[in-house]
């Protein structure tokens, strides 16, 4: 390996270096634009899922917190940014700002108690959590629109230019920027000295202590940083569907975006986005034929993967060219 | 001077078995104390007492002047007292460089940055390398922990401590699980250690304890039976009875 050449930083240094398989991979995202574009609101929806994904990876795949309420950020990222265009600020960019902020707030307050408990306490509590918000969401109709959904959300043209299409070119765009925009951030993260600490806190919570890390305050931090980019995809969701229903909150929505995560891959970033593109153009395909069957499909699916890829698909294909390397270096 | 580290009166019991009983005893700077008994004594007990992992019922306990028996176990480490532990307690994924860079970012303060590469902080790369270089780990230092022999993971234990920069260092049975010739390394390792930190360790190798101990710490069930001098703790027939006594023509006869 040519690793043992290097000094420790620039060892250090190439992890975080982009990979060609990633420029693929973002050039890849622009092809819905001339190959499909009767489905950019499909592929729209995969960035907002993938970009909600992307922020259970940070708290799961990174620090190893099993979250089963997610979705209550991406709720509150939906809701803050629809209510306020319904009341006359249609402005995306602050209402995407505005959705991170709430997501933000409540992720806080919540990561005092999260940060305490770990294994099964953990995601009760966050299901409850998740519970609490979604009957909350849905005894407070005359802000919400209870079970009816949020009606009457107006957005402005992004930049007062870009109007929001009927075929979704708009909605992908802004989406597919959003995405990048905060997969950029939290990439740097996973290099950086608090991403360390994190896998620190997912491969031994027990040791952190014991080299003087203040675990807590980490999960506190990272559970915050993950509730502000749920909010941010929420509220895309909201500005690019102008509508919010109950179900964005919902324990179904907590429940896919783990299914996601774990098809794809946890702790590497991109399976959430991997799981995203599957599992939205499967559901996409499978509903239109038989919907009542669809998660008989990816309860199958689910079982296979864990059971043949632990480490989902990405990491299986990371796996078989490592694989593929070393008998091509062998021979 | 004070004692680096000291106790007084420790007391801990589950339920009707008492671990700890009034123990009290001090660690002098930079000295070299073994703590040794029979297995149940209370031994590893009386470490998680005193970095915090477990909470005494009575009794304090103090590092240098300050008293820390309330303090949280991650603040005595960045005080300065630091454990290792009996078995290995390491990050599998992580490989030996990224975990002794961890342990250095921590206590560096680094750690809470999150918009900066890791690979731009040289200095604190470069000094984990130089403690995993320093215990001859620096070949493996691009493995994953998982996959390094297990006396090569108990010498990352004992990097992890050192990159805490430790004023106080408890070492849990250092060579525990490690086959008796590759014990020597760690040994070595151990008898190296910076002068300026104080050492207390719990050792079943009686060669090493009676080499290296400048003093010894007998306990048996959850009390200190004695402490002195290397000879004198051999001489000392309660420690013969309760705990070389049957080792101890063993020990002696070949020692």
């Amino acid at each position: 390996m040519s690793v043992a050449l290097d000094t420790p930083h620039t060892y250090l240094e190439s992890q975080a270096r982009w990979h060609p398989a990633e420029a693929a991979f973002w050039l890849a995202t622009l092809l819905p634009f001339w190959l499909f574009p009767d489905y950019l609101v499909l592929a729209s929806q995969i960035a907002i899922t993938a970009l909600f994904a992307l922020s259970l990876d940070l708290i799961l795949g990174y620090a190893g917190i099993v979250s089963l309420g997610h979705a209550a950020f991406f709720g509150l990222g939906a809701y803050a940014a629809g209510i306020v265009s319904k009341y006359g600020w249609g402005e995306p960019i602050s209402g995407l700002i505005l959705g991170a902020i709430v997501a933000g707030i409540v992720g806080y307050i919540s990561s005092v108690v999260v940060a305490r408990f770990r294994h099964l306490a953990l995601i009760m509590i966050t299901l409850g959590m998740g519970l609490l918000l979604h009957e909350a969401a849905n005894s407070m109709g005359w802000l919400t629109g209870g079970a009816d959904g949020l009606q009457g959300v107006k957005i402005w043209p992004i930049f007062n230019t870009f109007r929001f299409d009927l075929y979704g070119y708009t909605a992908y765009t802004y989406s597919l920027i959003v995405l990048f925009l905060v997969f950029l951030v939290a990439r740097r993260l996973t290099n950086s000295p608090f991403g360390l600490s994190l896998r620190g806190i997912r491969e031994n919570s027990v040791r952190m202590p014991a080299v003087g890390a203040p675990s807590r305050a980490h999960i506190r931090k990272i559970y915050t940083i993950a509730a502000v980019m749920a909010g941010i995809a929420g509220a895309l969701l909201a500005q690019t569907t102008e509508t919010v229903s109950l179900e964005a909150l919902g324990f179904q929505r907590s429940a896919d975006v783990l299914v996601i995560l774990i098809l794809g891959g946890t702790g590497r970033l991109y399976g959430g986005l991997v799981g995203a593109v599957i599992f939205m153009i499967a559901r996409d395909q499978f509903s239109g034929s038989t919907p009542q069957f669809w998660y008989f499909w990816i309860g199958a699916l689910l079982i296979l993967v864990v059971m043949f890829l632990p480490n989902g698909i990405l990491g299986g294909i990371a796996k078989l060219t490592a694989s593929w390397r070393e008998r091509r270096g062998r021979a | 001077m004070t004692a680096a580290l000291s106790t007084r009166g420790l007391d801990k019991s589950f339920g009707s078995l008492v671990v700890a009983n009034d123990i009290a005893f001090e660690l002098p700077q930079g000295a070299r104390y073994a703590l040794i008994g029979p297995n149940g004594a209370g031994k590893t007990t009386l470490i998680n007492l005193m970095t915090g992992m477990l909470k005494p019922d009575g009794g304090t306990i103090l590092l240098g002047a300050d008293d820390i028996t309330k303090a949280e176990p991650a603040d005595r480490v960045r005080r300065g007292l630091v454990r290792t532990f009996q078995i290995n307690s390491l990050f599998p994924n992580l490989n030996a460089l990224e975990a002794v860079t961890l342990a250095v970012c921590e206590r560096e303060n680094i750690s809470a940055t999150w918009w900066k590469r890791i690979g731009t902080y040289t200095a604190a790369v470069d000094e984990a390398h130089a403690i995993l270089s320093s215990l001859r780990l620096g070949a493996d230092c691009y493995r994953p922990t998982r996959e390094l022999p297990y006396g090569r993971q108990r010498l990352l234990e004992i990097a992890l401590a050192l990159a805490t920069k430790p004023k106080v260092l408890l070492l849990d049975e250092p060579a525990a699980g490690v086959p008796r010739d590759e014990s020597r390394e760690l040994f070595e390792v151990v008898s190296s250690l910076p002068s300026d930190i104080s050492v207390l360790f719990i050792e079943h190798d009686m060669n090493f304890v009676f080499r290296f101990a400048t003093r010894i710490i007998v306990m048996v069930s959850g009390r200190i039976l004695t402490e002195g001098a290397p000879q004198e703790i051999a001489a000392d027939p309660r420690v013969r009875e309760v705990y070389l006594g049957k080792a101890g023509h063993r020990g002696v006869a070949h020692g």
